[in-house]
């Protein structure tokens, strides 16, 4: 694998966790509980879809193949795509929705703090405008991880199953394979190992505070770095490549 | 009891062209007409995010999907203003949506019919939208404060959707020739709609009476509805739309466009909840309001116990 080759699997892999995941948020509009979180949550959608066009155009700058975002975006099949197993999962009750968010948040608030010293100065930029927003994911997927949690008998049963649930997929996000390591040496990537540990304390302390319990240690899938996804991919990208796909001759 | 005297001293106010702010006195029908005109338009605001919503997961490129996100946002960001408005009048959120899922609170007719094709969302936003700001640049005088502020402020916002859905109109009729066949249908299918919009015709319209004396309407709906036109046949000849009325001409002595008959039969039917979509808008909202009650059973538990832990400590 050529610098090159890791760099352009690396920008689709971070532009893919952000578009899959703004799709996804994307799903509640219309459906929060009230309207604020309606809007709270479209918001974010909209950070990762922004997000997800700078990365993936990058990504097309560096495969110099003369491709655009959108043709990243609508034109690849499955197997082309390689975001995190996590962020494909269903919102579920808004209780899942919240629990993704708070494993999701926490990872990219390290992973992106330390994105921003990247010698790579395009993924830098992209980093420091995305910790502004993450930080404000992270704050609210926590603030609501607590209240669920410390709310009613309902609301943390919901949060902890949510909690539960998701917690096979938060290995895959702490998962390095040679893209990373070859990207790593030269100060371009992010290193995963010590955001482990970042992470799980983290994790911790807002459950504690949420009076809900960490779940142990277990068997985590994986996958999605090899392009082996669940079956929600699919469905995801039938919706979304729909008009691109149906009408491959049109500009919109 | 407020007496003729008060309200003498009410209506004078009015004709002085001032503002009526929410503690000031203010008759009761003025009051009851109020809340039934800016909760029907928040509702309206609210219930319009679920045709454009339809497309938000097959919106085809990175910029159309932000750009129609962003607006829906700023449609249900309207709908929190004027949920606020409309408590300054005496009202909660909470009995609000309640009228709406009782049928007693209305919203706009015309997100009773479907968003088909992409092509709608140019639709909506330029005709729908379009009409909407006809309507609201209009009522930014009108005569409480609190609603003609809200006005003010959403009335920057729709200007811009009018534009972006102009753009796609634009856009799909430059595009290929299946493109064009949606931009026409979708055209066709949301022209009469918005003119419907404005309500009925002067002669037939039972709430405009009081509420031109009260200030709150400044202009009839017919009056409204011909600006509307005016503006937008010239929009749609640019880009080659055809206007889905064979009676449509200009008026030289008028100087302005004249229309075939609009169908009210339609109208009502639609109104009295026979349009495609009436079920499936309120079954949606009211589907996902109770799926949301134990989000808010939980926050509103969660303050009350910050608050007695709080009190604890002091
Ligand atoms: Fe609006
Ligand atoms: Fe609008």
């Amino acid at each position: 694998m050529t610098q090159k080759e890791a760099l352009f699997q690396y920008c689709l892999r971070l532009g893919d966790n952000a578009l899959i995941l703004g799709h996804r948020l994307s799903e509640w509009c219309s459906r929060a509980p009230f309207i604020e979180e309606d809007l709270a949550l479209t918001n974010m959608s909209l950070d990762m879809i922004g997000r997800a066009q700078a990365l993936l155009k990058y990504a097309a700058e560096v495969e110099g193949s003369g491709k655009t975002e959108d043709d990243l975006a609508y034109r690849r099949p499955e197997p082309k795509y390689f975001n995190h197993l996590i962020t494909e999962q269903p919102n579920g009750d808004f209780a899942h929705t919240i629990a993704r968010q708070l494993y999701i948040s926490t990872f990219e608030y390290y992973f992106y703090s330390d994105l921003e010293k990247s010698k790579d100065k395009t993924l830098a930029a992209i980093a420091s405008k995305a910790i502004k927003e993450v930080k404000y994911h992270l704050q609210h997927a926590a603030d609501w991880t607590i209240r669920l949690g410390d709310g009613t008998e309902e609301s943390r049963n919901r949060m902890q199953k949510a909690i539960s649930d998701l917690w096979m997929w938060s290995g895959e996000l702490f998962e390095m394979d040679e893209v990373e390591n070859s990207l790593l040496k030269d100060g371009i990537a992010v290193d995963l190992i010590p955001i482990k540990a970042l992470w799980s304390n983290h994790i911790k302390q807002v459950l504690t505070e949420a009076t809900l319990n960490m779940p142990e240690e277990d068997y985590m899938q994986t996958g999605s770095r090899k392009g082996i996804h669940t079956e929600n991919l699919g469905h995801i990208l039938s919706e979304m490549q729909y008009l691109q796909r149906a009408y491959p001759d049109a500009k919109w | 009891m407020h007496n003729e005297h008060t309200n003498q001293h009410f209506q004078l106010r009015i004709d002085n062209g001032e503002y009526i702010e929410a503690k000031d006195y203010m008759p009761d029908g003025y009051r009851k007409h109020l809340i039934r005109q800016i909760s029907q338009h928040a509702h309206s605001e609210v219930i319009g995010m679920q045709p454009e919503g339809n497309w938000i997961t097959r919106a085809p490129s990175l910029r159309s999907k932000q750009i129609l996100l962003a607006k829906i946002q700023d449609e249900g960001g309207h709908g929190l203003y004027l949920y606020s408005a409309a408590e300054t009048l005496g009202i909660s959120r909470v009995e609000l949506i309640d009228q709406l899922h009782s049928g007693k609170a209305k919203y706009s007719n015309i997100f009773n019919y479907p968003a088909l094709n992409w092509a709608d969302i140019g639709a909506i936003g330029w005709l729908v939208d379009g009409a909407a700001i006809v309507n609201q640049v209009s009522l930014q005088r009108t005569s409480y404060g609190p609603y003609s502020r809200a006005m003010v402020r959403i009335c920057k916002e729709e200007s811009f959707h009018q534009r972006q859905g102009y753009e796609i109109m634009a856009n799909m009729m430059k595009g290929t020739k299946e493109q064009r066949e949606m931009a026409q249908d979708a055209m066709n299918r949301w022209w009469w709609p918005a003119l419907m919009m404005f309500g009925p015709h002067d002669t037939d319209s039972p709430h405009s009476s009081d509420a031109v004396k009260w200030k709150i309407k400044r202009e009839t709906n017919d009056e409204l509805r011909q600006k509307f036109i005016d503006k937008t046949v010239q929009q749609a000849e640019i880009i080659g739309l055809t206007i889905p009325d064979k009676d449509l001409k200009f008026n030289e002595k008028t100087g302005h466009y004249d229309i075939g008959k609009i169908n009210w039969d339609e109208f009502h039917r639609v109104i009295n909840g026979n349009g495609p979509c009436n079920k499936q808008r309120m079954e949606h909202h009211i589907k996902y309001h109770n799926e949301g009650a134990w989000v808010r059973e939980a926050a509103e538990a969660y303050k009350k116990k910050r608050l007695a832990k709080q009190l604890e400590i002091a």
